[in-house]
C-alpha cells in the first residue's frame, strides 16, 4: 500500500519522498512512541527489565549461572556480538561443573515478544502456558529486555484500579 | 524515485523536518499512529488531499507493515 501511495506522490510533484516500508508494525515494534486512541494501552516495552543476565556462546557455563542467580535471576540471554538473541539458558539449567557448554544446554530460539505487545493478551497466553517470564526483543532479534509475568500482572492490577477509580468518580 | 526508509531513516527525516503521512484508513489511523502524522487514506490520496503538505520538506509514507 505504501509503495503505491509513495508513487503517487511523486506523479504530485513531490521530489521528497521515502516509503517506510516496515511500517507501523516495525515503529511500534520498536518501542516508539505513538499517538492516538490504543495508544495508551499497557504493552511489554512499559513493564520489561532492561537490566538483565546475558551471556555469550562461548562463555563459562558454571560462571553464566552463578551470575544470572546472584542478580536474582533463574534465566539468561543467550546473545551474539550484536546483541541479538540466540537462545535462552532455562531456568533449571545445569551449574556447569561437569564441563558442559552454554551452547549445549541452552533452549535455542526461545519465544520472544516485541516490546509493542499489548500486555493484557501476552499475560492471558502467559498465565495458560505457565509462564514465568518472557524475552522481549526488537523485531530485529535484539534483545530489549525480559518481561516477569509478575510484573505485568502487577502493573494491569494496578490500571485496573486506576480504570476503576476514574469510573467510579467520574 | 521514492526510497525506502527504516525506522533509522524515519527518526533522522523527522528531526529534519519531514512530514509522516500515514495511508491507513481512519479508523487504523485513529486508533494508534506515529506521533504527528497526517491521515490520508490510500483511496483519498489526490492532487488536493496533499496540498496541505510542503513539497519543500521530505514525505515519508507508511501503512501497517510491507505486505
Amino acid at each position: 500500500m505504501s509503495p503505491r501511495a509513495a508513487w503517487r506522490l511523486e506523479t504530485f510533484g513531490f521530489t521528497q519522498v521515502y516509503d517506510y516500508v516496515d511500517g507501523k508494525a516495525d515503529w511500534l515494534g520498536y518501542g516508539l512512541p505513538t499517538e492516538g486512541d490504543g495508544a495508551s494501552l499497557p504493552r511489554a516495552g512499559g513493564v520489561v527489565q532492561r537490566d538483565v543476565p546475558t551471556c555469550r556462546l562461548d562463555d563459562d557455563l558454571k560462571s553464566a549461572v552463578e551470575h544470572a542467580r546472584a542478580a536474582g535471576w533463574d534465566t539468561c540471554a543467550v546473545v551474539n556480538a550484536a546483541g541479538i538473541v540466540l537462545g535462552r539458558l532455562p531456568a533449571d539449567a545445569p551449574d556447569g561443573v561437569d564441563g558442559q557448554s552454554i551452547e549445549a544446554v541452552m533452549d535455542v530460539g526461545p519465544t520472544t515478544v516485541r516490546p509493542s505487545e499489548q500486555l493484557a493478551d501476552l499475560v492471558g497466553r502467559m498465565q495458560h502456558f505457565d509462564v514465568a517470564h518472557m524475552l522481549v526483543t526488537t523485531p530485529d532479534g535484539r534483545l530489549v529486555g525480559i518481561l516477569r509475568r509478575a510484573d505485568a500482572e502487577r502493573l494491569l492490577l494496578q490500571q485496573h484500579h486506576h480504570d476503576h477509580h476514574d469510573h467510579a468518580g467520574g | 524515485m521514492p526510497r525506502n526508509a527504516d525506522h533509522r531513516d524515519v527518526q533522522r527525516l523527522l528531526a529534519e523536518g519531514g512530514q509522516l503521512v500515514e495511508v491507513l484508513p481512519v479508523e487504523e489511523f485513529a486508533s494508534e499512529h506515529l506521533i504527528g502524522a497526517h491521515n490520508i487514506p490510500l483511496k483519498s490520496l489526490t492532487r488536493e488531499s496533499v496540498a496541505h503538505l510542503d513539497r519543500d520538506r521530505p514525505v515519508i509514507v507508511y501503512c501497517w507493515d510491507h505486505l
